[in-house]
């Protein structure tokens, strides 16, 4: 075979990759992700093993940290400030925003900081980087899923019964992880270069929390802020998630609508920028 | 004829130097910036099956264009073609984590080094007998001793089998024996019709495992057999040879009063070591032609780490000839330097001569020798039982004492 026709062949056979000075943004990899999802699994199992490893408590601090937060919630908004609870026992009501609260908040702790951890695997090997945040994101569902079951004994406590707006649930915990992947892209991006990120992030997650109905319900909102209130997705999130469990208000299409959008575009723009940033991870990190 | 496997052309890549990138958003992409070429206009063929070597000194752009092949970084022109899956091994252990278990950290580090769950099962009781770790597998490996960790991370790279791999020079830690047991493991995998780069300080290594080989200093010098390549490359004067001698005196360096004939490495055994065990006295051997008889010669060397720091100075102390004129004939000096003393990575040697009254420097030849220092990390080295970086040029092993006193309260209670 000819020298030129070898060429030839490795040019035109799908088995060859090809790669140059810049790829696409909008190649998503998706091929590379696909093949890759054990390493997906792994680091979401690793991630699951090691965050309770030498602790007493174990698993149990999936439970006692909404627990311990709706507790405090409890005394100072329930009790001393008396904050309407659309009429459900006030510590369910803190309870069950905490939940979806806590799926969001710590995707994207450690979302943002899941590159900048890494580094040693970005520099070494490679893999499709999107797998990192995809994991950070993933990897508290475990603890969301201990504190739900302990939700549904809280609920069997003071004797409720689950709607059956139940079947609801899982699209608002989506809505809760894709805002939490959109955010984790842009800030895990941005970290890589500047490490403010990390210490920003406390701020504005504590921010963010009282920018959302979790202590409070959306009804104390005054009606011209609701507007703007309720771009935040995880108001929806929130709101959707106590409706689809304890009954009560249905979130409004203008709150649901603007929220959704607003995650697409979060979400759209977010990949673009992760992707242009990831080609000089390895260099910059 | 096999099919290509590999094709790189034109392959460049840029750096930005001097200082640290993006440190205030004003600073971004102007200013002061440096660039540099690590590489430039890199173009080769590989074919399937083939082990392909590369050589060349510290900082020619070897590893970086080992990351250019396995996507981790991208270049700055050139495009790359591969054929088949890539497995880099560019570190050993990779993703470890000391909380997991040995048995936990061969799934994750296979997965990251892109095995497949079933392929890790299967080869799962192989990996574990190769690390000679079994009775461990399921403790946690920050339990570990540092050179079962080391082994037990060296397994499960040993047993990676994608179409094309690319490996740095992650060989040279371990002791001696696991060395050789991973090497007869890549011998194995270049059999089996993969297609291998192999980045390498050790000569012999690379004369045995690659037919063919890339001599690169950010470009690409060569391309050939081996034996060619390893020997224009112990010539090329950026050698890291263990051994260099100038048999012909018209082209060997030095003065009027002494002329320098060879410098070797040797191990305690005597025989030329091109890697030395940390816990191992090394000898640096000079060997000199004094022309001119009547002069007090002075034998000296600078010997530098990877890092390039200077590590030591050493002068000829031997009483035998100290202060002493030397006749004419052949000389051979050693200095031995003691074992747990040096630091661990490759040591570069500049061997100088001068003499003394008056004083004029005969020769002085740098990097004219280079051997490697490995840590085989077994816990009696200045390492002790940390397993993480060192980074100092010397690493003496020093006698530690501790005075402890028993307090019945603790301090500063007393006091309020």
């Amino acid at each position: 075979m000819k020298l030129a026709e070898i060429k030839q062949n490795i040019a035109s056979d799908p088995a060859v990759i090809r790669f140059g000075p810049s790829k696409s943004i909008f190649d998503l990899e998706l091929r590379d992700l696909w093949l890759q999802r054990e390493l997906l699994y792994f680091l979401i199992l690793r991630d699951i093993k090691i965050r309770y490893k030498q602790t007493l408590l174990g698993m149990g601090w999936a439970i006692l940290q909404p627990f311990l937060t709706m507790i405090i919630f409890t005394a100072i908004f329930g009790v001393f400030v008396k904050v309407p609870s659309n009429g459900q026992p006030y510590p369910i009501f803190a309870y069950s925003a905490l939940l979806p609260w806590n799926l969001f908040a710590q995707g994207v702790a450690r979302g943002a900081t899941g590159l900048v951890d890494n580094a040693q695997l970005i520099t070494k090997v490679f893999f499709p980087r999107l797998i990192l945040p995809l994991a950070a994101v993933i990897a508290p569902a475990v603890d969301f899923g201990i504190a739900f079951a302990f939700l549904l004994g809280m609920m069997a406590w003071y004797r409720l019964t689950p709607t059956i707006g139940l079947l609801w649930l899982p699209l608002f915990i989506g809505l809760a992880w894709l805002t939490a992947l959109a955010v984790s892209l842009w800030l895990a991006a941005i970290n890589v270069r500047y490490r403010d990120v990390r210490h920003a992030i406390p701020f504005l997650l504590q921010a963010w929390m009282y920018a959302s109905p979790v202590a409070y319900p959306l009804s104390i909102v005054p009606e011209r802020w609701q507007g703007l209130y309720g771009l935040n997705p995880m108001v929806t999130v929130i709101e959707g998630f106590r409706w689809a469990l304890l009954g009560g208000p249905a979130p409004s299409p203008s709150l649901v609508i603007p929220a959704l959008v607003l995650v697409v575009v979060l979400l759209g723009t977010g990949l673009l920028f992760f992707k242009r940033m990831e080609q000089t991870f390895a260099d910059v990190i | 004829m096999s099919r290509l496997a590999i094709r790189v052309e034109g392959l460049s890549k840029r750096y930005r130097i001097g200082r640290f990138q993006g440190r205030t958003p004003s600073g971004c992409g102007q200013g002061d910036d440096r660039w540099i070429w690590a590489l430039r206009d890199i173009s080769f063929e590989v074919r399937e099956g083939e082990i392909l070597g590369i050589v060349g000194r510290n900082g020619a752009g070897k590893t970086t264009l080992l990351k250019i092949l396995s996507r981790i970084t991208r270049p700055t022109t050139g495009f790359v073609e591969l054929r088949g899956r890539v497995g880099s091994l560019l570190e050993v252990g990779t993703g470890f984590h000391p909380e997991l278990t040995g048995r936990e950290n061969i799934y994750m580090n296979g997965a990251i080094l892109g095995m497949r769950k079933s392929e890790i099962d299967r080869k799962f009781d192989e990996i574990v007998a190769f690390a000679e770790v079994e009775p461990f597998i399921d403790t946690p490996v920050k339990r570990y001793s540092s050179g079962m960790a080391v082994r037990l991370a060296f397994a499960v790279a040993a047993h990676l089998e994608p179409e094309i791999l690319l490996v740095d020079e992650v060989l040279a830690v371990g002791d001696a024996r696991f060395q050789k047991k991973c090497l007869n493991k890549m011998e194995d995998v270049g059999q089996h019709g993969r297609t291998v780069l192999f980045v390498s300080h050790n000569m012999p290594t690379i004369n045995r495992l690659c037919p063919r080989s890339l001599l690169i200093d950010g470009v690409l010098l060569m391309d050939g057999p081996s034996p060619e390549i390893v020997s224009a490359y112990l010539n090329s004067g950026q050698n890291t040879a263990a051994a260099r001698e100038w048999p012909d005196p018209a082209l060997a360096p030095g003065g009027q009063v002494a002329r320098l004939r060879a410098v070797r490495v040797r191990g305690r055994d005597g025989r030329i070591a091109d890697t030395v065990d940390i816990r191992e006295p090394v000898g640096l051997e000079m060997e000199f032609d004094v022309l001119k008889p009547g002069y007090v010669l002075l034998p000296h060397y600078h010997v530098f780490s990877e890092a390039g720091a200077l590590a030591f100075e050493a002068v000829d102390t031997d009483p035998a000839w100290r202060r002493r004129p030397r006749p004419v004939g052949r000389y051979r000096s050693t200095a031995w330097v003691p074992g747990n003393f040096m630091g661990e990575g490759m040591m570069y040697v500049e061997a100088a001569l001068i003499t003394l009254e008056p004083v004029i420097t005969q020769f002085w030849e740098r990097n004219v020798v280079a051997f490697q220092v490995l840590d085989p990390a077994e816990g009696d080295s200045a390492r002790g039982d940390w397993m993480g970086r060192m980074e100092a040029a010397v690493r003496p092993l020093l006698h530690w004492e501790t005075q402890f006193e028993p307090v019945a309260e603790p301090l500063g209670i007393r006091e309020g």
